[in-house]
């Protein structure tokens, strides 16, 4: 049997240089395949002799078995070799830029408008909207501004005729909200309105967001409660508020609403009160306008600009940039 | 309104200091904007008198003089034009320090040694400017420290006052406010009625008389108008920013700032007849104090005597009736002006003046009469004369009511949320100046005159909370009863389609809603555009009738600024003249342009086409999960580009808008 031995040896070695998958299957068909050389001499068993046909037998299949093993073993290589050169000529560099779409984002307005939206739904307001085309019963009468108010003339307010004009505050829509529900009512009104004004701390237009509560037993405890809370998550701060008596045509008692601005500089700590809206517990004249018994329910609102809460949150100095529409601005807000 | 917190503390004497005075105030509803120093910091100054005056021997424009300070004279080299013998001025002593860190030392003016310094207002930092030394009057005492004779120590107090607080416009208002919050008692000036020494009285008739419900006069005959006004009034009167002109019209913007009455002095001799107090007529005209000459409308109150006006009521008076130096006799005018028939009037002429100011917001009905003797007396002071008797033209049925107004313990504490005991509410309304009267639930209110604006139980609930201290009210979270609101799954909210179009890449933008009118026509030239009667500008005079115009703006705005792509959006109201009115319809409108892809080395530069954004458009249409209902139908629209346009159609019915190409109409 020493032609199996050397048959074995070659087919190591055939197997062992074979470069590839293809090649070493013909490999795999020349020594062990039907025709095969190992092979065949299983087959040539029959010339020897029968006592020695199962030595020779189990002989055979050893030399079979190695060669197979080595060529199972020589396939996985090549496989795995062809695999990570397949994997090599693919690799990448990661750290380059993605093919992402830039994203845009919100305009610094309108989320600021989200974040107050979202306090006060968590305490039940409602988000109430309107026109910004108004008439003056909306917008003064029905607030208790009387005719000859300074803030109706034509050098403070637009007009298109002598009673439609652009709302000045969002309390119209408080009053259209009570014209058309019956209390409990707690709504915010967030929106763009309009006044005559054009200089580096005014726009002619602008946005607030005003809240209403009218209810059973509402006092101007709960006023006072409410404003400190929301200015101090708006600002995420336990901020110094304080409330100064004032005076608006819609509310008595009426107050300005101040937060205490501390800033840090070389000279030292500076606290300013800067002014951010205004607000009060609302007038029997407007309930009456409304046919809301001032006996029966009481309320407050308040309003606050949302441009001027912007800049302060965000740092902001010119009014002007918001309207601007810069995108190197504007994607500084993501 | 600026104040002398001297002249304030005449009056009322809280232990609190300047800066707790000025806290108390804002924190009580009258805002103080700030308070300054009367004169600028400085020491070692005293009234001295220049004994003799000599030329320098060296100089034309300077003198050599000797100066007292009451014990040594002094020699001191002066360059003032207006130094003369027997003046007295503020006297700078060597050490002296004037404002600035300037220190007075030992001088030689061309060769002449000068011991000391004689000063102007400026100087002092009393003027931002002045016109040679300050004259001292000659009662001014030699050697006293000039701190103390001007009363220097003294705060200027300015206060923004809300325009319901009338009743503030004068010392005497702002003194009864600071003694109801120190709980301290307020004393003015004894004001006794004066006796005439003469029969001659004013004949007045008020033909409007719900314009003008009373109507005080009185003539005073052989005044000295040529007196000098005493300085402690000057400094007053300066101290409030009203500048010296002469005695008689010094003496009624002094009781005007005393008192809050607005009062008018016209010389006797061009009054003709008497007083006439009537409406306009269209077209009138009068020259004012000013020099100006108006044209009046029907609508103005008028002091006009049997020939001619002779003043706009309430507001500024006439040039030619005015004091001036030839005048002998005055006739003084104290009076209720109704604020409606005020309101308005001024700033329709141009004009505002303390009048004015105060008319509008409103005067005290009842003050005329204590405010004409007040003035009365001190024109007999200062100027001399012999006053007539007061004619007093008074409509009861046309002077206001002050309110009397039922309130409530029950209504404070609801209100409030705090039992206040019923003394310290007596106390505070009754210095206030309200009288009291106890009822079952509480008391009823009887306001002032001074107060216009208490009329209902939520003004009187208003005054003890800002007087109590509203930092001192109750804090609380109210509760309610919120049942859960409806969300309807089917309805998508404006934030989603907000967020679909950021994740796509776009950038919100808020544009303004008025817009230029000739680039409005070009986007939509279909709708005539609601133009505003007073628009800011031209480029902002007309209302959006689509969201087009502010983005194509903004968008140029950006390609100016070297932006290779912008992709922005914008949602809001659009304003569409219809037949059936205006309709103001929530839109949303997308502009792309530049390059399709940000700067990438994956991709090339190509720019953005129609596909792009009706890719985008798709994809928001989709987030309503009802995709095959839209249909992308050929369409034309005048702003757009006849090949690629675009109607989109739900079930067939137009939605929305247009699509719009990326053609930038070329009226840009």
């Amino acid at each position: 049997m020493e032609n199996l031995e050397a048959l074995t040896q070659q087919a190591l070695a055939a197997t062992e240089s074979a470069q590839d998958v293809a090649a070493l299957d013909q490999v795999r068909v020349q020594y062990l395949g039907k025709k095969g050389e190992i092979t065949s001499l299983m087959k040539n068993l029959g010339n020897v002799a029968p006592e020695d046909r199962p030595k020779i037998g189990a002989v055979i299949n050893v030399a079979k078995d190695q060669v197979q093993d080595a060529i199972n073993a020589r396939k996985l290589a090549l496989e795995t070799a062809a695999l990570n050169a397949k994997l090599a000529s693919e690799t990448i560099d990661v750290t380059l830029p993605g093919r992402a779409v830039q994203e845009g984002s919100l305009h610094p307005v309108t989320r600021t408008l989200e974040r107050i939206e979202a306090f006060f739904s968590n305490a039940g307001y409602h988000v109430a909207e309107g026109p910004e085309v108004e008439d003056d019963f909306h917008n003064f009468e029905a607030l208790n501004i009387p005719s000859h108010h300074p803030a109706r003339a034509m050098h403070d307010t637009f007009y298109f005729d002598a009673t439609t004009l652009l709302r000045t505050h969002t309390s119209p829509v408080q009053v259209r909200t009570m014209e058309s529900q019956e209390p409990p009512i707690r709504i915010i009104c967030p929106g763009r309105v309009y006044r005559c004004d054009y200089d580096q701390t005014h726009s002619p237009m602008f946005h607030q967001v005003e809240g209403l509560l009218v209810d059973k037993g509402i006092s101007f405890a709960d006023l006072k409660g409410t404003i400190q809370q929301f200015l101090s998550v708006f600002f995420e701060k336990d901020l110094t508020i304080r409330l100064r008596p004032s005076y608006f045509p819609f509310t008595e008692p009426s107050a300005e609403i101040d937060i205490e601005w501390v800033i840090e500089t070389p000279e030292g700590t500076k606290r300013r009160w800067l002014e951010v809206g205004g607000c009060g517990m609302v007038h029997p004249e407007v309930f009456r306008h409304v046919n809301i018994d001032p006996e029966e329910y009481t309320g407050f609102a308040f309003g606050m600009g949302v441009e001027r809460l912007a800049m302060l949150r965000y740092g902001v100095n010119d009014l002007r940039l918001f309207f601007e529409n810069d995108l190197r601005f504007l994607q500084q807000f993501r | 309104m600026k104040f002398s917190e001297q002249w304030l503390r005449e009056w009322v004497q809280p232990t609190a200091s300047t800066q707790e005075l000025v806290d108390q105030l804002t924190m009580a509803g009258l805002e103080v904007d700030g308070f300054e120093a009367v004169a600028g910091q400085f020491t070692g100054v005293v009234v001295g008198q220049v004994v003799s005056r000599e030329q320098h021997p060296d100089a034309d424009k300077l003198s050599l003089c000797q100066v007292t300070d009451g014990t040594e004279t002094f020699q001191i080299v002066c360059g003032a034009a207006n130094v003369r013998e027997g003046l007295k001025i503020p006297f700078a002593k060597i050490g002296a320090e004037l404002p600035g860190g300037f220190k007075i030392k030992k001088a030689k003016l061309r060769g002449v040694e000068s011991f000391g310094m004689l000063c102007a207002e400026a100087e002092l930092g009393m003027a931002e400017s002045s016109d040679g030394l300050m004259e001292l009057p000659d009662s001014a005492p030699v050697g006293q420290d000039i701190r103390v004779y001007l009363g220097l120590d003294d705060a200027i107090i300015d206060v923004d006052l809300t325009p319901n607080r009338g009743d503030c416009l004068s010392i005497a208002g702002m003194a009864r406010e600071v003694g109801v919050l120190n709980q301290v008692p307020v004393n003015g000036p004894v004001i006794n009625a004066v006796p005439p020494s003469i029969s001659q009285a004013p004949e007045v008739q008020v033909l409007a008389p719900d314009a003008c419900p009373r109507y005080l006069g009185r003539i005073i005959q052989g005044i000295n108008v040529n007196a000098e006004t005493p300085l402690w009034m000057v400094e007053k009167l300066r101290r409030s920013g009203i500048r010296s002109i002469d005695a008689v019209v010094d003496i009624t913007n002094y009781v005007l700032l005393e008192l809050g009455q607005p009062m008018h002095a016209f010389d006797l001799n061009k009054v003709e007849g008497g007083i006439r107090v009537r409406m306009a007529e269209q077209g009138e005209k009068l020259t004012l104090l000013d020099g100006q000459e108006i044209e009046l409308n029907s609508d103005t109150l008028m002091i006009a005597d049997h020939a001619k006006p002779l003043a706009i009521a309430g507001i500024m008076g006439g040039e030619f009736s005015g004091v001036s130096g030839d005048t002998q006799s005055l006739l003084l005018e104290a009076a209720f002006f109704n604020r409606i028939t005020i309101a308005g009037k001024a700033r329709g002429y141009g004009l505002h003046t303390d009048s004015s100011h105060r008319f509008e917001r409103g005067v005290d009905f009842e003050l005329a009469r204590t405010a004409m003797e007040r003035a009365t007396q001190l024109i007999m002071d200062i100027c001399g004369g012999q006053p007539g008797p007061i004619t007093d033209v008074t409509s009861e049925a046309d002077l206001p009511v002050a309110a009397t107004i039922p309130l409530r313990k029950s209504r404070i504490e609801q209100v409030l949320s705090l039992t206040l005991p019923e003394a310290d509410i007596e106390d505070m309304l009754t210095r206030l100046g309200m009288v009291l009267t106890s009822t079952t639930e509480g008391w009823s209110v009887a306001a002032p005159s001074y107060r216009f604006d208490m009329a209902i139980e939520p003004d009187l609930i208003e005054e003890i909370a800002r007087i109590y201290g509203y930092y001192r009210l109750p804090v609380r979270t109210p509760a309610a009863a919120t049942p859960l609101a409806k969300v309807p799954e089917a309805k998508m909210p404006i934030k989603d389609l907000r967020r679909q179009l950021i994740a796509r890449g776009y950038q919100e933008a808020i544009t303004y809603s008025f817009v230029e009118p000739e680039l409005q026509k070009a986007l939509d030239p279909e709708h005539d555009a609601l133009a505003l009667m007073n628009p800011i500008s031209a480029e902002m005079s007309v209302m959006r009738t689509n969201l087009w115009a502010g983005l194509v703006n903004a968008a140029s705005y950006n390609l100016k600024r070297q932006q290779p792509r912008v992709r922005m959006f914008e949602t809001g109201l659009r304003f569409v003249p219809t037949a059936n009115g205006l309709q103001q319809t929530p839109t949303l409108a997308m502009l792309i342009t530049g390059t399709r892809f940000t700067q990438s080395w994956t991709e090339g530069e190509t720019p953005v086409d129609f596909y792009d954004l009706k890719g985008d458009l798709v994809s928001l249409l989709a987030r309503g999960g009802e995709t095959e209902a839209y249909q992308f139908v050929a369409a034309s629209h005048p702003a757009l580009h006849p090949g690629q346009s675009a109607q989109v159609l739900k079930y067939g019915k137009a939605i929305v808008g247009l699509e719009p190409s990326t053609r930038i109409p070329k009226s840009n």
